[in-house]
C-alpha cells in the first residue's frame, strides 16, 4: 500500500549536451494529487513526458507501479525496454496537454472511443456507454457529434480529460492543461480537474501555474528549478512558509506575474 | 552508323561505350531546346502575367483563360498543333524551333504563375512603406518590389528548367534528333534497346539530381533581403 | 452538307473513352504508389527508406517518354534474354509508365502532407498506446488527405495530359485518333482546335471532381463543416 507508485530514481535527461533533470528523486504514492511548479524551462514537463514515454532517459530507473519504465528485468539485470514492454506500461497513464492535442477530424465522441475499441478492444457499444458517461462527467453531453474545431477551447481540453479517463489509467499527468485558454474558460477546465481529485484511487500528477487550484487539491506540491526539486511539502508549508530562498522569489515572482494580468 | 561513329555491338558493354559520342550528339540538342524552350517560357510567361495582373478585366480575364487552356491541354498536342497548323498559314518553322516554342508555350502558363506568386508575396507593408517613403509606383516596383521577388522566383524557373529539359523527348515526334529519338534510331538499327534507353534514363537521372541540387542549393543561398536591379 | 467536324466526333469520343480510362487507372496505381512509397520513405527500415528513395528519384528523374519507350521497347528484349516474356500490351505499358510515373510525383506529396501533421498528434495517439501503425492508419493519414488534395488535384490533370504520350506506342486514345484522322484528311485545323477543347473540357472536369473530393475529405476542418 505505502509502496510508490511512481519513483524516480537517479534519472538523468539529456538533450544534446545540454543536462535538464540530473539524478532527479521523488516518490509519489498511490492515490497522491501532486503538483510539480517551478519557472519556464526547469524540466517539469520533462518529468512527465518522461512518464508518457514520450521522452527517454539517459540515466537511472524510472519505477512505475513497481515496475521500471524505461527498462525491463533481463537475465543481468535492467536492459532497455522493448516496445512491448513500454506498451504494456503505458496501459498505467494516461495525459492531457497544454494544446489539447485532440484528433481534429473524429467528433468528440470518437475521439473518445477510439482508443477503448482499437487499443483496449472494448466493443462498440460500450466504447460509447463509457463516453456517454464522461461526457457528463465533464458537462458535455451535447457537444457528442460535434468536431473539435466547434468547441472552446475550455470545452476541447475537457474532452481531451474525458478522452484521458476513457482508458481508465491509474496514474493521470496534466501538463498546464490551462496554459492556452483564454482567463473566462480555465475554470471550467479546473473544476473539471478538481472533481477528480475526489477520486481516491486516481494519482495525479500537475503541472499548473494556476496556484491557488494546486493549493486546494494537491496533497503535496514539488518546486523545481533547474532539473532539480529544490524545495518539497504540503501546499500549506510550502506556500506559507517556504524555507528556500529560492522558493520565495519564484512564488513572489508568479504572485507578480498573476497581479500584473 | 550515326553521325560518323560506329558501334560495336559485341556486348552490352562494347555497345554502350561505342554509342555514347552519338547519345551526347542528342544530347546537345536536348540541352538547346531546353534552354530555348526556358528562355520563350520565361518571356511568354512575364507577358501573361502582366496581363493578368492589368486593372481592366478586358484584359486580365482572357489571359487567365489562356493560362489555364494551355496548363490544361497536352504538350504534344500544342506541338502537332504548331506543327502542322502554322504552316497551313504560311509559317514554317524548321522542327527544333517548333518544338522549342512548344515547350515554351506549355511552361509560359506555369511561369507566369511564379512570377504573380513572386510578386505577391512581398508583403503589403514593404509597399505601404514605400508609399510612406514617396516612391513613385514605377520606382516602388523596380527597387522595392522586384528586388524581393527575384530570390523567391529563380528556384521556382529553375525547377521547371529541370521539367522542361525532361519534356524534350516528346520533340522526337516531330523528327527533332533530341537524346531519346538518337537512342531509338539506335535500337532499331541495333536491335538492342535496352542499352541505348537505359543510357538514356541514367544520363537523365544524372543531370536532373545534379539540376536539382542545384536548385536547392540556390534556394539556400539566394540573400534573402532581395537582389537590387543595377 | 454536313461540316467536317461532326464526322471527326465519332473516333475523337471512342479516342477519349480509352484516354479516360489510361487517366482513371494511371491515376488509381499512381495513389498507391504514392501511399507505399511516401510512407516509405519516412520508414524507420533503412532498408524500405532507401528503395522508396530510389524509386522516386528514379521515375521523377527521368523522363516519363524514356520510361514509357524503355517499358514497351526494351523490357521485351530483356525479357527474351532471361528467358521470360515480358512483352507489354501498348495498354499495360501504358498504364504502368504513367501510375509508376505520377507515383513518384504523388510520393513526395503524401510524405510532405504526413511531415506537416502536428507531433501533438501523435503524442497525444502514443499516449493514448496506439500502435504505430494504428497511428498512422487512423491518426496521420486522416490528416494528411485533405492536405494532399490541391496537388493530386494538379497530378491528375497533369496524368490525364500526360495520357497523350501512348499514342507513340500506337495505344488508340484521343491524340492518337486525332492523328489518324489528319494523315487521312489533312484538316489539321480542326482537328486539332477540337481536340485541344476535348482535353480541356475533360481537365475541368477533372478539376471540379477533384475540388468535390477535396471538400468531402476536408468536411472536419475549420471553416469547411
Ligand atoms: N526536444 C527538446 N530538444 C532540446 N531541448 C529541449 C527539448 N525539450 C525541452 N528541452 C529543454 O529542456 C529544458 C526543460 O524543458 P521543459 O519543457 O521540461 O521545461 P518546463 O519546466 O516544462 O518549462 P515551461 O514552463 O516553459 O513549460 C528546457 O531548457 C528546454 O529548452
Ligand atoms: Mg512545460
Amino acid at each position: 500500500m505505502n509502496d510508490p507508485i511512481i519513483r524516480f530514481d537517479n534519472v538523468v535527461k539529456r538533450f544534446g549536451d545540454h543536462t535538464v533533470l540530473d539524478e532527479l528523486n521523488f516518490d509519489i504514492r498511490k492515490g497522491e494529487k501532486v503538483t510539480i511548479i517551478g519557472p519556464s524551462g526547469s524540466g517539469k514537463s520533462t518529468v512527465l513526458r518522461i512518464l508518457m514515454t514520450l521522452e527517454g532517459i539517459e540515466g537511472g530507473v524510472v519505477h512505475v507501479g513497481g515496475e521500471p519504465l524505461w527498462h525491463e528485468h533481463g537475465p543481468v539485470g535492467l536492459v532497455p525496454a522493448s516496445q512491448a514492454h513500454l506498451h504494456r506500461m503505458r496501459g498505467q497513464l494516461g495525459m492531457v496537454f497544454q494544446q489539447f492535442n485532440l484528433f481534429p477530424h473524429m467528433t468528440v465522441l470518437r475521439n473518445i472511443t477510439e482508443a477503448p475499441v482499437k487499443v483496449l478492444g472494448l466493443g462498440k457499444a460500450e466504447a460509447r456507454d463509457r463516453a456517454e458517461e464522461l461526457l457528463e462527467l465533464v458537462g458535455l453531453s451535447d457537444h457528442a457529434q460535434k468536431y473539435p474545431h466547434q468547441l472552446s477551447g475550455g470545452q476541447q481540453q475537457r474532452v481531451g480529460i474525458a478522452r484521458a479517463l476513457a482508458m481508465r489509467p491509474n496514474i493521470l499527468l496534466f501538463d498546464e492543461p490551462t496554459s492556452a485558454l483564454d482567463p473566462e474558460l480555465v475554470g471550467e477546465v479546473l473544476n473539471v480537474i478538481g472533481q477528480l481529485s475526489e477520486e481516491h484511487d486516481l494519482t495525479m500528477l500537475l503541472v499548473t501555474h494556476e496556484m491557488r487550484f494546486a493549493r486546494e487539491i494537491s496533497d503535496r506540491i514539488l518546486f523545481f528549478d533547474q532539473g532539480r526539486i529544490v524545495e518539497e511539502g504540503s501546499p500549506a508549508q510550502l506556500f506559507t512558509s517556504p524555507q528556500r530562498e529560492r522558493t520565495r522569489e519564484f512564488l513572489g515572482s508568479e504572485l507578480d506575474r498573476v497581479l500584473a494580468v | 552508323m550515326l553521325f560518323g561513329f560506329e558501334w560495336d555491338t559485341t556486348n552490352a558493354l562494347t555497345l554502350a561505350l561505342s554509342i555514347l559520342p552519338i547519345l551526347m550528339v542528342g544530347l546537345w540538342v536536348t540541352l538547346q531546346a531546353t534552354v530555348l524552350g526556358f528562355f520563350v517560357a520565361l518571356v511568354m510567361g512575364m507577358v501573361l502575367a502582366v496581363l493578368k495582373g492589368a486593372r481592366s478585366r478586358l484584359v486580365s480575364w482572357p489571359a487567365y483563360a489562356v493560362t489555364e487552356f494551355i496548363r490544361d491541354t497536352p504538350l504534344l498536342v500544342q506541338l502537332f498543333f504548331l506543327y502542322y497548323v502554322l504552316p497551313e498559314y504560311g509559317i514554317v518553322l524548321p522542327a527544333f524551333l517548333t518544338g522549342a516554342l512548344a515547350l515554351g508555350i506549355q511552361y509560359s502558363a506555369y511561369t507566369s504563375e511564379v512570377y504573380r506568386a513572386g510578386l505577391e508575396a512581398v508583403g503589403h507593408d514593404q509597399r505601404e512603406a514605400a508609399r510612406a517613403l514617396n516612391l513613385s509606383r514605377a520606382r516602388t516596383f523596380t527597387h522595392v518590389i522586384v528586388p524581393q521577388a527575384i530570390p523567391r522566383i529563380i528556384p521556382a524557373m529553375g525547377n521547371y528548367l529541370v521539367s522542361i529539359m525532361k519534356d524534350v523527348p516528346v520533340l522526337s515526334v516531330v523528327t527533332v534528333l533530341e537524346m531519346l529519338n538518337v537512342a531509338r534510331i539506335v535500337g532499331d538499327r541495333t536491335f538492342d534497346y535496352l542499352v541505348p534507353l537505359s543510357m538514356v534514363g541514367g544520363i537523365y537521372l544524372i543531370l536532373t539530381l545534379v539540376a536539382s541540387s542545384g536548385v536547392r542549393w540556390l534556394d539556400r543561398n539566394l540573400p534573402n533581403q532581395g537582389i537590387p536591379l543595377k | 452538307m454536313t461540316p467536317h467536324w461532326i464526322e471527326y466526333l465519332p473516333p475523337l469520343i471512342e479516342g477519349a473513352w480509352v484516354t479516360l480510362q489510361l487517366t482513371v487507372f494511371s491515376t488509381f496505381l499512381g495513389v498507391v504508389m504514392a501511399f507505399l512509397f511516401g510512407v516509405g520513405k519516412l520508414s524507420h527500415n533503412p532498408f524500405i527508406r532507401a528503395f522508396s528513395v530510389a524509386y522516386i528519384e528514379v521515375f521523377r528523374g527521368t523522363s516519363l517518354l524514356v520510361q514509357l519507350f524503355w517499358l514497351y521497347f526494351a523490357l521485351p528484349l530483356t525479357g527474351q534474354a532471361i528467358g521470360i516474356d515480358l512483352r507489354l500490351p501498348p495498354v499495360v505499358a501504358g498504364v504502368l509508365a504513367l501510375g509508376l510515373n505520377i507515383g513518384a510525383y504523388g510520393a513526395e506529396v503524401v510524405r510532405g502532407a504526413i511531415q506537416s501533421v502536428h507531433p501533438g498528434q501523435h503524442e497525444a495517439a502514443l499516449a493514448l498506446n496506439f500502435t504505430p501503425r494504428q497511428t498512422m492508419l487512423g491518426v496521420t493519414i486522416p490528416q494528411a488527405v485533405p492536405e494532399m488534395m490541391p496537388a493530386f488535384g494538379n497530378l491528375a490533370v497533369q496524368n490525364l495530359k500526360d495520357t497523350a504520350l501512348v499514342s507513340l506506342i500506337s495505344l488508340g486514345d484521343m491524340t492518337f485518333r486525332a492523328e489518324q484522322i489528319r494523315n487521312f484528311t489533312q484538316d489539321s485545323t480542326v482537328i486539332y482546335t477540337m481536340l485541344l477543347f476535348m482535353y480541356f473540357g475533360m481537365a475541368l472536369v477533372l478539376t471540379a471532381i477533384m475540388r468535390l473530393l477535396e471538400r468531402r475529405v476536408g468536411q472536419w476542418r475549420p471553416g469547411k463543416g
